[in-house]
């Protein structure tokens, strides 16, 4: 449940941002830190069900998909992530490190018109994250890095099936400017922290790395605590 | 001008809010029941009927969308769903058809006839032990029936049919409950409480129920009864509803 912490005796920390936001590359570094640091971590990242992927792929191929159905099939990604990926991992006191998460669901579909209380309600069996870190950028930014990474901007990414410009990048600019002002929104309600994602990689870096170390805090004394008793993970 | 509460289509919930209002002319007839109740019999004459009629008819059933059907049976094939990644499916499912088929159709002035609708997945999801409201939540960006007919039968009438038929599914017979290791047990503990829940629900939502233990053309002869007074009943609601042609009844 969003509205209140879990009980699990794990850690669960998500990122989130737009695509361009360099969400992935600090979670990638963060993931680095903690096993380095030996702590037991399990990655797992948005849209990476192999449950829906031909679906997704016939969906976006031919452009099938509306935005009921595209909010759906990511649903279904996170509930099977959750099944198999995070929750157990939860139980057993693993750290998960999630690359997105219910909130981006939250922006993106409502972004493409969905009801914003039936995106909520359809994500209600969600824990919250002991911390979620949003990765602010400006949208100018965010359309640099990708433009310069990548040949073009991929159909739903900027937002195309919304019909509001043929041309790619402004469309991924008015897309992508919605799903901003609403993450904004988003850290209201949710309690999201925010990281100024212009500043540079290390500097996040070191911001992320001691906010994650507040939340590893009493974490590390209860793995102590189980270390003695393994009984305490199977009740 | 007020328009009369009986002409106009409702969404369940929240319903497609980036989907433009427009008139929904046609007809949303569902056939509910469990398992191996002669749904698909029943379909398949009353839309030779209806033809006869004059009516353009659109078939719609559960878990036959281009998007979600070769998803759902690879997923069912391999035993990796629960009851949610199993609900969510089926929505997805559902909402694709309901915006590529369903809508489209009544927009045509189409009698939609729909194998299973939402509350397959109501009766499936409390039986599975999932949170109702979740389940409603869901599905609130579907539209309500304008005739939902129920075909009820009991589980001694059942169990020949489905075993002379096409025998006992792993899914139908709730084996991914674990209710018992035996197939058949399996499936009249699970098909009991399927049948338990549709009577709940039909007489909440105040189905119109039919006997299913009667002979193929006696069922099929009070379902045309009941289709031949709803359709009765709209004309008479679109025609008092003067000035307001059928046409502008919008969801």
């Amino acid at each position: 449940m969003l509205s209140s912490p879990h009980p699990y005796p794990g850690r669960l920390i998500a990122v989130e941002g737009i695509d361009g936001s360099g969400k992935s590359t600090q979670l990638r570094l963060l993931e680095r830190w903690l096993r380095a640091r030996g702590h037991p971590v399990h990655f797992t990242e948005w849209n990476s069900s192999p449950l829906v992927r031909r679906s997704m792929k016939r969906g976006k191929s031919k452009n099938l998909l509306t935005p009921t159905t595209f909010s759906l099939l990511h649903a279904v990604d996170f509930a099977d992530r959750f099944t198999y990926q995070i929750l157990p991992q939860l139980k057993a006191g693993m750290i998960v490190l999630a690359d997105r998460y219910v909130y981006t669901a939250f922006a993106r579909d409502v972004a493409r018109g969905v009801h914003p209380d039936w995106v909520r309600g359809v994500y209600r069996f969600a824990p919250r994250p002991d911390l979620t870190l949003y990765f602010r950028v400006p949208i100018d930014v965010s359309l640099d890095r990708l433009l310069s990474g990548r040949a073009k901007l991929k159909y739903y990414e900027a937002g195309m099936d919304l019909g509001m410009s043929s041309d790619p990048a402004e469309s991924f600019r008015l897309f992508q400017s919605r799903v901003l002002e609403i993450y904004d929104e988003l850290t209201r309600e949710f309690g999201l922290r925010i990281i100024d994602a212009r500043g540079d990689i290390p500097m996040q870096q070191k911001t992320f790395r001691r906010m994650v170390g507040e939340v590893l805090r009493d974490y590390d004394t209860q793995r102590l605590r189980n270390n003695h008793g393994q009984a305490s993970l199977i009740r | 001008m007020a328009k009369p509460p009986s002409s106009a289509k409702a969404w369940h919930g929240h319903g497609l809010p980036y989907v433009a209002e427009r008139p929904l002319p046609g007809h949303l007839i569902v056939i509910e029941g469990t398992d191996g109740v002669g749904r698909s019999t029943q379909i398949e004459l009353l839309r030779e009927w209806l033809e006869l009629e004059g009516y353009a008819v659109s078939n719609t059933g559960w878990t036959r969308s281009p998007l979600l059907s070769a998803t759902i049976s690879e997923a069912k094939a391999g035993h990796q769903l629960t009851p949610r990644t199993f609900s969510l499916l089926y929505a997805a499912d559902f909402a694709d058809r309901l915006e590529h088929e369903i809508l489209p159709a009544l927009q045509a002035g189409f009698i939609v006839i729909a194998d299973r609708y939402m509350y397959t997945a109501f009766v499936r999801n409390a039986v599975m032990g999932i949170d109702p409201e979740w389940t409603h939540e869901l599905f609130g960006m579907a539209l309500e029936p304008d005739l939902v007919l129920y075909l009820n039968i009991d589980l001694e009438s059942l169990v020949p049919r489905v075993v002379q038929g096409k025998g006992m599914d792993y899914w139908e017979s709730g084996m991914h409950l674990a209710l018992s290791s035996d197939i058949f047990d399996s499936f009249l503990s699970y098909q009991q409480r399927m049948i338990g829940e549709y009577a709940l629900l039909a007489s909440e939502l105040d189905f119109t129920t039919v006997d299913a233990r009667h002979p193929i053309e006696e069922i099929q002869r009070e379902l045309r009864e009941h289709v031949a007074e709803y359709l009765k009943r709209a004309r008479a609601v679109a025609k008092a509803s003067e000035g307001i042609p059928p046409a502008a009844r919008k969801i």
